[in-house]
């Protein structure tokens, strides 16, 4: 037997032409499919640009970043500024961020300097269902309970307004700003703390005044990434903000969002090769914009700004 | 009795612990406004549907009447597309992610891979269903069917499954891979009969989670061109098709209020399915998380 | 002396340097280790023994910066030149950590033959139960072969890594630190264990125990700084050391 196996072995490391073969061929075919996402990437890049040039064979430039009415579905006399669909996105934004960034970081604060374990470990699932829901039931609580609800005392308030989907957005990016901030927080080390409260202070204070700033980078690279949610944020818009394009800040009126309107003409007729098939594009190509230049700024933020423990 | 320079008074002392007390109850409101938004929508949304969910409710297709409504149509739209989805995305997450935690040198294209990557996962939903209208419905000529639907979906959902993977992966020790190496195995051995085993547990978790959101996805299938009223089930990968947040999208759109109240039906099914997969999630997390 | 050349060296080092980066770990290294004796190097922190013995099986190779000089011989062809698969099933290696995969205990056993090729049941079968017994696990653990590695003790898992190491049948077995994670009652069976197997193979063990070293080497090699300092027969360096600082670290005046 002692010469069995061995031997064994080594009859079959003469054979072993299959097994090299596989050492190499492997790693090519995982890079392969790695470079898939780089695929991706180019993917998207091409499809907007492509299609935006179409579009802009249409439509002059200037008419799309500078003007303020956005009528794509006046038959002889369309027009295209795209600032009614900014304003409509930054509205959501804006009132998004308003209730996300307060009751976020109330939450984050709580979790990660306040609450004992057992609270921790029943609060925290909490907010990941809540982060488990899919965007068009939150669409659906917002038409349905919190418009309403909003209308009880904003007697004027429309069916389809900015405020409400707006606040549910804001909820949706809660459990993402918790749970950023939260661990941003948490990579602040224990000993530092224990100093300041060995010093006499409250956790207040070590809150305010040694976590945030120790964890400054992180949090603000959470709020970033919870706004450029917001600002890709489709169903919810698409269910309770209506379809209307409008300027200017206007939360109790119905609105469009460069989300919504993407949405809106898929769900249409829109004949290839029309000038509105091309200006979901053009669109889509502003939405990304936007995103990837938030994305990249809050990973920017928080690789460069870093606090190194 | 000397005289100190730092003579915190009484009164100073608790002015600041009643702020503390006060902040400490600021902060718990915050966090609880969570549970009760959560609260009061899993409730809105079970009184408002429960009425409209019964056994028709899963064997019909979607109707002009309300009462007639059904998600037959829209979940077996669900079932084929995940159908592609799963076996793409967790051939190509997995993929990536044993590439960049095994085999990718630390050079510049590696960085851009994972920078890449990190990028496409905040990228909107509606975007990757642009692309996918562009590439897979049109210029691949696979029409508004499941197939383009499926692939774009993997896309989508690509970003996330590679980073669990990447997590899975990366929590195996160093001295498993020493043992291995030390009996004569080459790499693709060792990634074959101990890192995938071993980190099997904690990629099929982060694959049900990545799947769950693909369930609840909505905006990409819309632009591929997901239809609002089936009243058919697929039979090939080339059919038209839905899926059931679509369904719920196109209920909640219409003005009549009965209407709202199917959507909130779906939703329910909808909340049932993602409550499901998710606790498979948790059980498979838990039970193989004791571990080295 | 004549004795000890009669015997045949199994490893053969020569001139041997190695660095890490820019610093030099290994310096001018030369020892013939003689087969089926236990050689035991012994030293403080820091001097380079666990370095040297992953050298012998080249797993010093996985560290990406490290540069090597010289020549290592095993049964007289340079190490470098043969496959580093086909090494490494004549040399096995038992780690200071225990590190079963998670798999069966007979899952851990098996993988050193599976993967090099052998399949069929009846032969795995065999080679378990063999090495189980050459590692004094069998009887403890017989009848629960396909219960998982991790449900063993700290000392039954050590030897079960051992067990593992000769399903592969090598003719030398490397032992970094073998006993230093585990209780005294283990770290005892482990070193009967190791009186057993040098009648079938050759062992190289690093240890910073040198009552250990002491009890259970027939030479021994004294590392300082990357150097070795003294290689001598146990009995005689640890009655009788040449070098004085080889007197000193075994009086435990520093280390």
């Amino acid at each position: 037997m002692k010469n069995t196996i061995r031997d064994r072995i080594k009859a079959n490391k003469s054979k072993q032409s299959s097994q090299n073969y596989m050492e190499i061929i492997m790693p090519k075919v995982f890079l392969l499919m790695a470079s898939i996402s780089i695929l991706v990437t180019a993917g998207i890049i091409y499809t907007l640009m492509r299609e935006t040039v179409m579009f802009f064979s249409e439509v002059s430039f200037t008419e799309f970043i500078t003007g303020t009415e956005w009528y794509p579905f006046f038959g002889n006399d369309p027009s295209y500024g795209i600032w009614p669909l900014l304003s409509g996105t930054f509205t959501i934004a804006l009132i998004a961020m308003l209730v996300a960034i307060p009751i976020g970081l109330a939450a984050a604060i709580y979790l990660s300097e306040y609450a004992s374990d057992e609270k921790r470990k029943v609060l925290k699932p909490v907010l990941e269902v809540l982060a488990g829901v899919p965007t068009v039931v939150y669409g659906l609580f917002a038409l349905t309970f919190v418009t309403p609800l909003l209308q009880t005392f904003m007697n004027d308030l429309p069916i389809f307004n900015a405020l409400s989907p707006g606040i549910v957005v804001g909820i949706m990016i809660i459990p993402q700003i918790t749970s950023l901030s939260q661990e941003a927080m948490n990579a602040v080390p224990q000993s530092i703390r224990d100093g300041a409260y060995a010093l006499g202070a409250t956790r207040l204070e070590v809150a305010l005044k040694i976590v945030i700033p120790g964890s400054f980078s992180g949090i603000v690279s959470s709020l970033v990434l919870g706004l450029s949610r917001a600002i890709g944020e489709t169903m919810i818009v698409s269910t309770a903000a209506g379809s209307t394009p409008n300027l200017g800040f206007t939360p109790t009126e119905s609105i469009q969002t460069m989300t919504s309107y993407i949405v809106q003409v898929s769900m249409g007729d829109a004949t290839f090769g029309s000038t509105i098939y091309y200006s979901i594009y053009a669109v889509g190509m502003t939405l990304f914009v936007f995103t990837l230049t938030m994305n990249i700024l809050a990973n920017h933020v928080s690789r460069r700004y870093r606090e190194v423990y | 009795m000397k005289n100190k320079i730092v003579s915190p008074n009484e009164k100073q002392i608790s002015r600041r612990i009643t702020k503390n007390k006060l902040a400490r109850g600021v902060f718990f409101t915050g966090t609880l406004f969570g549970m009760v938004v959560l609260a009061a929508l899993l409730i809105r949304i079970f009184t408002q549907g429960i009425g409209y969910l019964d056994f028709e409710f899963l064997t019909n297709f979607a109707s002009r009447r309300p009462e007639d409504a059904g998600i037959k149509a829209a979940i077996m739209g669900t079932v084929w597309i995940m159908s592609i989805t799963i076996p793409v995305s967790l051939i190509l997450g997995v993929g990536t992610s044993i590439y960049l935690e095994e085999y990718a040198p630390k050079n510049k294209l590696t960085r851009f891979i994972e920078l890449n990557l990190a990028n496409l996962a905040g990228v909107p939903s509606v975007v990757f269903g642009l692309l996918g209208l562009t590439v897979f419905v049109r210029l691949l000529e696979m029409g508004r069917s499941i197939l383009a639907g499926g692939l774009t979906m993997s896309l989508l959902i690509l970003p996330v499954i590679v980073v669990a993977s990447k997590e899975a992966i990366r929590s195996i020790p160093q001295e498993q891979y020493e043992a291995a190496y030390a009996m004569g195995a080459t790499k693709w051995q060792i990634i074959r009969t101990v890192v995938l085993p071993a980190a099997t547990p904690g990629i099929l978790t982060g694959a049900i989670l990545s799947l769950s959101r693909g369930v609840g996805e909505t905006a990409s299938l819309l632009m591929i061109g997901a239809m609002t009223f089936i009243a058919y089930t697929p039979t090939g990968f080339l059919d038209g098709f839905t899926v059931l947040p679509i369904q719920i999208f196109s209920w909640a759109s219409r003005p009549q209020a009965e209407f709202q109240a199917v959507a909130a039906a779906g939703s329910i099914v909808l909340l049932i399915i993602l409550i499901v997969m998710n606790s498979l999630a948790i059980l498979i997390r838990n039970k193989y998380s004791k571990r080295y | 002396m004549n004795k000890e050349e009669n015997k045949q060296s199994v490893y053969s080092v020569k001139d041997f340097n190695l660095w890490y980066g820019d610093t030099h770990a290994l310096k001018d290294i030369s020892l013939e280790i003689p087969e089926k004796e236990v050689v035991a190097i012994i030293g403080p922190s820091g001097c380079g023994k666990s370095t040297f013995i992953k050298t012998l099986n080249r797993m010093v190779e996985l560290v990406p910066s490290v540069k090597m000089d010289g020549t290592i011989e095993y049964e007289g062809k340079n190490i470098k030149d043969a496959k580093v698969e086909s090494l490494r099933t004549e040399v096995g290696m038992v780690f200071q950590k225990p590190n079963p995969f998670p798999k069966s205990i007979y899952d851990n056993i098996a993988y050193g033959p599976r993967i090099h090729g052998i399949k069929d049941k009846k032969t795995l079968d065999e080679v378990v139960e063999k090495s189980l017994k050459g590692a004094a696990l069998w009887e403890e653990v017989k009848d629960r072969l396909s219960e998982n590695a991790f449900g063993l003790s700290g000392g039954q898992q050590q030897r079960l890594c051992i067990a593992r190491a000769l399903a592969v049948e090598p003719e030398v077995i490397l032992m970094d630190e073998p006993t230093s994670a585990l209780d005294p009652l283990s770290t005892a069976k482990v070193e009967d264990l190791i009186h057993e197997l040098k009648k079938n193979y050759s062992i190289i063990i690093v240890t910073h125990n040198m009552q250990q070293a002491a009890r259970i080497s027939d030479k021994t090699a004294f590392f300082l700084n990357g150097e070795v300092i003294e290689f001598d027969a146990t009995e005689k360096m640890y009655s009788n050391p040449r070098d004085k600082r080889t007197d000193d670290y075994i009086s435990g005046k520093f280390g």
